[in-house]
């Protein structure tokens, strides 16, 4: 008997780790989710400061849209939402950084383009901001129409998407104005601030958040025209198709959360009971899709739990709860007349 | 059979050849390895980018540069204007710095303390600062294109720059400047007869009243003929601005005012120094021959010390070629702001971009350098 029980044991030994090396799920490698793990935090780069959606408020503390997307996916990979290091990068500086491997993704506010997907060796994992670029100027100038600009000073920061989108838009109409460059969105700002300039212009949502930064932001007045299509997300170098994925999916569980209704305050109670198959799978009950990526179950469930859904997220850092009081527009669920739309949890 | 290898000359040669073909080697690999390790992750590489369009605005340029010309094009405009912005500031903060220089030697207590007192002001600044101060300074001074301030109805200058005319067609200029270099011929000559004379006769010629006249008075009245005859492009205010005619923008004049005046007090302290050098017994030499205090300075210290001074002023210029990249922190389209800013942002090719911007600065860098060296051994005392 005794002799058995030792030969079943030895059995269980050797052949344990051959049945599960044969039959558990192989994944692909992946380096940038293996470091992430190993390291215990996420590198996230960032925008130098922009209110609403990354900036280091009075306390040192990150807040902001796409600071809520870093949090997200420590949340998702880590367990633990506050496992993110921020690196604030310049409109110049941020494709090098991502390029050379300082940081894990970029949040910061980066339009999606054609040319940037196709020369810079960078990835785009969907849309957590839809953009518009528009102008701002002064209040007593008297401007209603971005035309009404014709042979302005319009200061912009150099080798945005902005820089360009107005230089190509004035040319077309054949109306001449002078862009000037800096090297820094502050900068630009606050040359604009000082009267070197009759406009300064960036997107919508941006306006709104870089507004604060003017002396007297009663004086200046955001212009409604919108003369351009920006939509940001987050951004990956190209190869490691699996961090790519957790990156994408991430973001599409902070849209799918709030389209099925799951919020911070009752994850808890939808994971112990909700019948929707679609909710059971997001929040892990049934279809181990963590275990697909490579990260925890319970990866979608840590997200709303520590972060909340895209609604609350939003409404939190640009929306009527913050100080930019933006509505959602674009950024709203396509059922309520908005453009975000997810694949499903299937 | 190695026996040559005994000669120390063959040895030489052959060490030279093997460090030669060692560093080739090694540059070799890292280029080819930076270029391999951006193919697999997926970045453009080469210099094709430079044909291009460029489609970035350049509010103030001097070569016709237009958004919808090539990034080669865009980059020539940004090397104009890094040489336009160093030539100005090297030769106001030359002038600037001698006279600051001479002035902290003076014998009069209040001169020289305030010479000192700009020589260490200006020394303990960082040059950041100085540039974003004489920015702000600047903007901050002049009104908005509403309230400009008018000379004539022609000129304005407001916190978009000076607005000056400028003529529509050239002839006129043209017949003029021809003029002008007929008349600086004619003083060159006068000149040189005049010293001939005065070395032959010990006869003074009054070379510089000539001289003012015909370099001075005589142009500026070919020029104003030149200008009646000529249509203008007058600026006016059309909308927002004043539109037409050629503006000198607040950023040029701020960069500008920043170098000279920061180059000059460093190039003050060189001069100081030369000065110094000269033995006090060549100074008194010269006033006992019974010379004017400037003719002193000038025929007896000056040469002397320019041995001493070249050296140190050519690093000096050198920084201040470097230094007009902080040009891109206040917007004036100078290299780094718009090839290494806007047009790297464009194409994304960051080591091909650096690398030409690494070898533009050397290149000016090492014509300065050149330069320098060939004017000081020219001008070297002939010693025994």
């Amino acid at each position: 008997m005794k002799f058995i029980g030792l030969a079943a044991a030895a059995a269980c030994l050797v052949g344990a780790p051959i049945a599960s090396s044969a039959f558990a799920q192989q994944l692909a490698p992946s380096p940038t989710l293996d470091a992430v793990k190993a390291r215990g935090h996420i590198e996230c780069g960032v925008h130098l400061g922009l209110p609403g959606f990354s900036f280091a408020n009075d306390k040192g503390e990150w807040t902001g849209l796409d600071v809520d997307y870093c949090k997200s996916l420590a949340a998702a990979v880590l367990g633990d939402a506050t496992k993110v290091k921020y690196t604030p990068t310049s409109v110049q500086q941020r494709w090098a950084v991502l390029q050379s491997g300082q940081v894990d993704l970029l949040a910061r506010n980066t339009t999606i383009t054609f040319s940037r997907n196709a020369t810079l060796g960078v990835d785009f994992q969907g849309i957590n901001f839809y953009e518009g670029q528009t102008f701002v100027v002064r209040t007593k100038a008297k401007v209603a129409a971005v035309k009404d600009l014709a042979d302005a000073t319009i200061c912009v920061a150099a080798g945005s998407t902005e820089e360009k989108t107005a230089a190509d838009w004035f040319r077309e109409r054949n109306l001449k104005v002078t862009i000037i460059n800096f090297q820094k969105n502050d900068d630009a700002i606050s040359a604009y601030d000082q009267g070197r300039c009759d406009a300064y212009t960036a997107g919508i949502g941006a306006l709104a958040g870089q507004r604060i930064k003017f002396k007297d932001p009663a004086e200046h007045q955001i212009l409604t025209e919108i003369i351009s299509n920006d939509p940001q997300g987050p951004v990956t170098r190209w190869g490691d198709e699996r961090w790519q994925l957790v990156v994408r999916w991430v973001l599409n569980a902070q849209i799918a959360a709030e389209a099925l209704g799951v919020t911070s305050k009752n994850v808890g109670e939808m994971k112990a009971k909700s019948q929707s198959a679609e909710v059971r799978r997001l929040l892990g009950v049934d279809g181990k899709f963590g275990d697909m990526m490579g990260i925890s179950n319970d990866w979608a469930y840590n997200i709303v739990k520590q972060v909340g859904n895209y609604g609350e997220s939003y409404e939190r850092t640009v929306g009527m709860g913050s100080a930019l009081k933006l509505k959602r527009g674009a950024n709203e669920l396509w059922t309520k007349g908005g453009l975000l739309y997810t694949p499903p949890f299937q | 059979m190695m026996t040559f290898l005994r000669d120390r000359k063959v040895r030489d040669v052959l060490w030279q050849a093997v460090a030669t073909i060692g560093m080739v080697a090694v540059i070799w690999f890292f280029v080819r390895n930076a270029s391999d390790n951006m193919v697999k992750a997926g970045i453009a590489s080469g210099f094709k980018f430079l044909w291009r369009d460029s489609g970035i605005e350049v509010p103030f340029n001097i070569t016709g540069y237009k958004p919808s010309d090539t990034i080669l094009a865009l980059l020539w405009t940004g090397i104009v204007n890094t040489l336009l912005v160093s030539a100005a500031s090297i030769v106001v903060a030359t002038v600037v710095g001698f006279t600051v220089g001479l002035l902290r030697l003076s014998r009069n207590w209040l001169l020289s303390s305030l010479a000192g007192f700009y020589i260490e002001f200006v020394r303990n600044i960082p040059l950041l600062f100085f540039v974003l101060f004489w920015y702000f300074g600047v903007l901050a001074a002049l009104p908005t294109p509403r309230d400009s301030y008018d000379f004539l109805g022609v000129i304005f200058l407001n916190r978009r720059g000076l607005s000056i005319p400028t003529p529509t067609e050239v002839t006129g200029f043209r017949l003029a400047l021809l003029a002008i270099a007929i008349l600086v011929a004619t003083q060159i000559v006068l000149a040189r007869w005049a010293r001939a004379r005065q070395a032959r006769t010990g006869r003074d010629f009054p070379v510089w009243p000539v001289g003012f006249v015909l370099c001075g008075a005589l142009p500026l009245a070919a020029l104003v003929a030149a200008g009646f005859g000529t249509n203008w492009d007058v600026p006016s205010l059309r909308g927002f601005n004043y539109r037409g005619g050629f503006v000198l923008v607040p950023e040029f004049v701020a960069l500008f005012m920043a170098l000279s005046t920061y180059a000059a007090g460093f190039i003050a302290e060189v001069v100081r120094g030369g000065v110094l050098s000269v033995r006090q017994g060549q100074i008194d030499a010269a006033r006992a021959l019974g010379l004017t205090p400037g003719r002193v300075v000038r025929l007896v210290v000056i040469p002397q010390a320019m041995p001493v001074i070249i050296p140190p002023i050519t690093s000096q210029y050198l920084n201040l070629i470097k230094n007009s990249s902080f040009g891109a922190a206040i917007a004036y389209p100078e290299i780094v702001a718009v090839f290494m800013g806007s047009a790297l942002v464009a194409t994304g090719q960051a080591i091909e971009i650096i690398a030409i911007t690494l070898g533009i600065y050397l290149t000016l860098s090492l014509a300065v350098s050149l330069f320098m060296n060939w004017y000081n051994a020219r001008h070297r005392l002939v010693t025994r």
